[in-house]
C-alpha cells in the first residue's frame, strides 16, 4: 500500500531522512519507533505530501504522492485518517462539528452526517461531550475525538503521529486499544511513537529509526522483516 | 450538492463570526474606519461642489446694448444664444429694469443716486446676462458674440460692450481654482482610501493569521480550497455589511448636528444632503465594505491554503 523508495529529506542544515526504503502492506499495523528527531514525523508528512522529498519516491498504491495536482492530493488525503500528538482539532468547532467537518469535506449529505457522527462519538465514548469545544475536553478526550474524526470517513489508512505523546498511561492504553480495534476491522495503521511501552502493548511490526535511517524492521518478538 | 456546500459555507461563516467574538468586532471597527473615511469624502465632495456651484453662479457674461438696439433684435439674439449647447440660461433685462435694479443696489449711495436724478436720459443700457453650463465655456459664448452676434442683431453698432473680456482674468483664475480643487480632492480621496484599505486588509489578514493552523488542519482532513476559504470570505462580507450599518447609523447624528450648526459655513445642509442621498451612499458603502471584506479574506487565506 505504501512504498518508500530510497527517500531522503534534507533541510537546510540537517538530514531528517536518509535513504529510507520500506513497504507497508494493506491491513498491516506498523509502529515506527525512535527518539525525537529520528525522522518519524517527516516520514508521515511525506506520505501526506506535506513535505517534498529531497530524493527518492513515495507511492500510495500505484500513485507517486508528490506528483499529484492539488485537487488529486485533496482526494488522496480523504483516503487517509490523521491523528496527531497535539490533536490538531478545530478550536472553534464543537466535538460534533469537528467530526461533521471531515464528513462535509468529502461531500457527505446532512442525513449521513446526522446518523454517523453520534455513532462514532459513541464508539470513542464521547457522546456526552458532543457540544463541547476542544479546550473543554481533557487530553485523552481530545485524542479520542481526533481518532473519531480520523475514522469517520472509513479511510484505508490511519496515520497516528505520536498520538499518546501528551497522554497519561491510562489514556495511552485506551488510545492504543482503539487503534488496534480499527486495525482489526481491516484499516491499515501506521503509528509513530518514542514510547517502547506502546510498542509492547501493540505487539505488531516495528520499524526502528535513528538519525533519519531505518536501523531495524521486525515483526514482534524480534523477527526481521 | 453545490447548494448544500454553499449553505454550509454560509452557515460556517456566520458561526465563525459569532465565535471569533472580539476579533470579529475589531475587524468590523476597522472596516467602519474605512467606510467613515469614504463617507466623509462623499460629504466633503458635496460641500466642495456646492461651493463651486455658488461661485459659478456668480459668474456670467453680460452683453450691453446701445439704446437704439431694437428689442426684437435683442430677443432674436437671446433665442440664438439659448440654442447654444454651452448655454444654461439667458436673462434679458431692459433699460428700465436695469435702472431700477441699479437704484436698488445703490439705494444707500446718495451721491450716485443724486447724479442719476440729474441726468435726463437713462444711462443704464439693456443687457443680456448669459450663464454657461461650465466656467470654461464662457469663452465659446464670447466667441459666438464676436462672430455671429452682430449678424443676428442686424448691426455691430448695437453692442455697447461684452464684459467677458473684462472678466476674463477672473474667469480664468476661477477655472484654475476649480480644476485644482477637483484634482487635489481626487488625490486626497485616493490617498485616504488606499491607506485605509491597506490597513483594513492587514487587519483582516491578522484575524486570519490566528486561524492559520486551523486552515492547515482543514486541508489535512481533505477539505477543498473553497470549503476552507468560503467561510472566511462570508465572514469578510459580514464585516462589510455590519460596518456599513454602523457607519450609516453613526453619520445620522453627525449630519443632524452639522445640519443645524454648520449649514451657513458649509453652504449646504448636511443632514438634508445625507438623507436625500442615503440610498446612493448606502450602496457605495455596502459595495466598498463587502468587496473589501471578501477580497481581503480571499487573499489572506490564499497564503495559508497553498501550504
Amino acid at each position: 500500500m505504501i512504498y518508500f523508495n530510497n527517500v531522503s529529506k534534507i533541510y537546510k542544515d540537517a538530514t531528517a531522512l536518509e535513504d529510507v526504503t520500506f513497504t507497508v502492506e494493506s491491513g498491516e499495523f506498523v509502529s515506527i519507533v525512535g527518539h525525537s528527531g529520528a525522522g518519524k514525523t517527516t516520514l508521515t508528512k511525506l506520505i501526506l505530501s506535506e513535505e517534498l522529498p529531497s530524493d527518492g519516491t513515495v507511492f500510495f498504491e500505484s500513485v507517486n504522492v508528490h506528483k499529484l495536482r492539488p485537487e488529486e492530493l485533496t482526494r488522496l488525503r480523504r483516503r487517509i485518517g490523521m491523528v496527531f500528538q497535539d490533536f490538531k482539532l478545530l478550536p472553534h468547532k464543537t466535538a460534533y462539528e469537528n467530526i461533521a467537518f471531515a464528513m462535509e469535506a468529502v461531500g457527505k449529505s446532512d442525513e449521513e452526517i446526522a446518523s454517523d457522527v453520534p455513532h462514532v462519538l459513541e464508539l470513542v465514548d464521547l457522546s456526552h461531550r458532543h457540544s463541547h469545544f476542544p479546550q473543554e475536553l481533557s487530553g485523552g478526550e481530545q485524542q479520542r475525538l481526533a481518532i473519531a474524526r480520523a475514522i469517520i470517513n472509513q479511510p484505508e489508512l490511519i496515520i497516528a503521529d505520536e498520538p499518546t505523546g501528551n497522554l497519561d498511561p491510562v489514556n495511552t492504553y485506551e488510545i492504543v486499544q482503539i487503534l488496534k480495534r480499527i486495525n482489526d476491522l481491516g484499516t491499515t495503521v501506521i503509528l509513530t511513537t518514542h514510547n517502547r511501552g506502546v510498542i509492547e502493548s501493540v505487539g505488531k511490526r516495528v520499524i526502528t529509526m535513528e538519525k533519519g535511517k531505518i536501523v531495524r524492521d521486525t515483526k514482534h518478538h524480534g523477527k526481521e522483516v | 450538492m453545490a447548494m448544500t456546500a454553499f449553505k454550509r459555507i454560509i452557515k460556517a461563516g456566520f458561526l465563525n463570526f459569532r465565535r471569533n467574538g472580539s476579533i470579529s468586532w475589531a475587524a468590523v471597527l476597522q472596516v467602519v474606519n474605512t467606510l467613515a473615511i469614504i463617507t466623509i469624502i462623499i460629504l466633503l465632495q458635496a460641500v466642495l461642489q456646492s461651493a463651486l456651484n455658488q461661485i459659478k453662479d456668480k459668474v456670467d457674461v453680460r452683453i450691453y446694448f446701445t439704446p437704439d438696439a431694437p428689442e426684437e433684435n435683442i430677443m432674436l439674439l437671446k433665442s440664438s444664444l439659448e440654442q447654444l449647447p454651452e448655454v444654461a440660461g439667458v436673462i434679458y433685462t431692459n433699460a428700465e429694469e436695469a435702472l431700477r435694479a441699479f437704484r436698488e443696489r445703490h439705494s444707500g449711495d446718495y451721491p450716485t443716486i443724486q447724479a442719476l436724478d440729474e441726468l435726463s436720459l437713462n444711462p443704464i443700457y439693456a443687457n443680456l446676462s448669459v450663464r454657461a453650463n461650465e466656467v470654461e465655456q464662457y469663452e465659446n459664448v464670447a466667441n459666438f458674440m464676436k462672430s455671429d452676434g452682430p449678424r443676428v442683431l442686424g448691426s455691430p453698432s448695437y453692442i455697447d460692450k461684452v464684459n467677458y473680456y473684462q472678466n476674463k482674468l477672473i474667469i480664468d483664475r476661477l477655472n484654475a481654482i476649480i480644476s485644482g480643487a477637483q484634482k487635489f480632492g481626487f488625490l486626497l480621496t485616493l490617498y485616504f482610501v488606499i491607506s485605509s484599505v491597506i490597513v483594513t486588509f492587514n487587519m483582516i489578514r491578522l484575524t486570519i493569521f490566528i486561524s492559520k493552523e486551523e486552515i492547515g488542519v482543514m486541508r489535512l482532513v481533505g477539505a477543498s480550497k473553497m470549503h476552507v476559504r468560503g467561510p472566511f470570505m462570508i465572514e469578510g462580507a459580514i464585516y462589510g455589511v455590519i460596518a456599513t450599518l454602523i457607519t450609516l447609523f453613526l453619520f445620522l447624528p453627525a449630519t443632524v448636528w452639522l445640519g443645524s450648526n454648520m449649514t451657513g459655513f458649509l453652504g449646504i445642509n448636511m443632514y438634508d444632503y445625507y438623507v436625500a442621498n442615503i440610498l446612493q451612499i448606502s450602496a457605495i458603502l455596502m459595495l466598498s465594505g463587502v468587496v473589501l471584506g471578501i477580497i481581503s479574506s480571499f487573499l489572506a487565506v490564499r497564503k495559508y491554503l497553498n501550504k
